[in-house]
């Protein structure tokens, strides 16, 4: 699913201005445990989270993953936005909570990881 | 490829600081990125690098971080000055963790810091007394 396409079904508001239209994201994770993410998550994942601070971030630099989604309107402010533009990444932010922001994406047709084991 | 020495890079963890946590994995990202190290051993090596960092900051008095680069592997050594891990069976257990609150809203303290560590190495060798821990983890390349 493009991000853009994310963008329209949340509707979300990208905070960042690197919007890449062709940016592909095939997963959603949903955490608001980083140490979790970090467990499970992978680079084709788009990161969605109630969590809203600096390690946000730095947990999707460590994975590669290219698109935080912000739910519950948790709007991160100029520094978290600042971090996420040197790190290339895509942040939007939607007023949907995490429950009805996964399950719309599921809708239109988002995947989940599996977990091994 | 041998086990020849080629490089080490070293930041220190200021305890509590959550702020900062995370800015030396950041950095060593990059630096392996600039060596045109693979992408999945550099992944591994973030990640170890960055549960490592905010353990410190979490649980330690403050510490370092040092990656050292070989030509077959990479060593992260993990150093903190006190109070040492008193149960390390119950600290590898996914879902132990003794963080408080203040840790927990930052989304750390799920007790997946040091399984995480392990998931992602080849070897982890870990000392820990009353005065500090070391923890030095090796991903082959």
């Amino acid at each position: 699913m493009k991000v853009i396409e994310v963008a329209d079904i949340l509707k979300a508001e990208i905070l960042t201005d690197r919007v890449n239209e062709n940016l592909e994201v095939k997963y959603g994770f949903a955490s608001d445990l980083m140490s979790d993410v970090l467990a499970y998550a992978n680079n084709d994942s788009m990161l969605i989270t109630g969590l809203n601070n600096p390690q946000v971030i730095r947990t999707a630099e460590m994975l590669d993953i290219s698109t935080v989604v912000f739910v519950r309107g948790k709007r991160p402010g100029k520094e978290i936005i600042e971090m996420a533009k040197e790190n290339s990444l895509t942040i939007l932010v939607t007023k949907y909570t995490m429950f009805k922001t996964c399950g719309l994406l599921v809708l239109n047709g988002m995947k989940g990881i599996e977990l091994n084991g | 490829m041998g086990d020849r020495f080629l490089k080490r890079y070293s930041y220190t963890v200021i305890a509590n600081d959550f702020m900062l946590a995370g800015k030396g994995a950041s950095s060593i990202k990059s630096n392996l990125k600039s060596l045109g190290i693979n992408a999945s051993i550099i992944r591994k090596t973030a990640i170890i690098s960055y549960e490592a960092e905010i353990n410190i900051a979490i649980h330690s008095y403050g510490g370092k971080i040092h990656c050292d680069i070989y030509e077959n592997k990479i060593v992260i050594i993990c150093e903190d000055i006190g109070p040492g891990i008193s149960d390390v069976d119950m600290a590898f257990t996914e879902g132990f963790s003794t963080a408080t609150e203040r840790v927990r809203e930052l989304g750390f303290g799920a007790g997946m810091g040091l399984p995480n560590i392990k998931k992602y190495s080849d070897r982890l060798e870990i000392k820990t007394d009353s005065s500090g821990t070391k923890i030095t983890v090796t991903v082959c390349l």
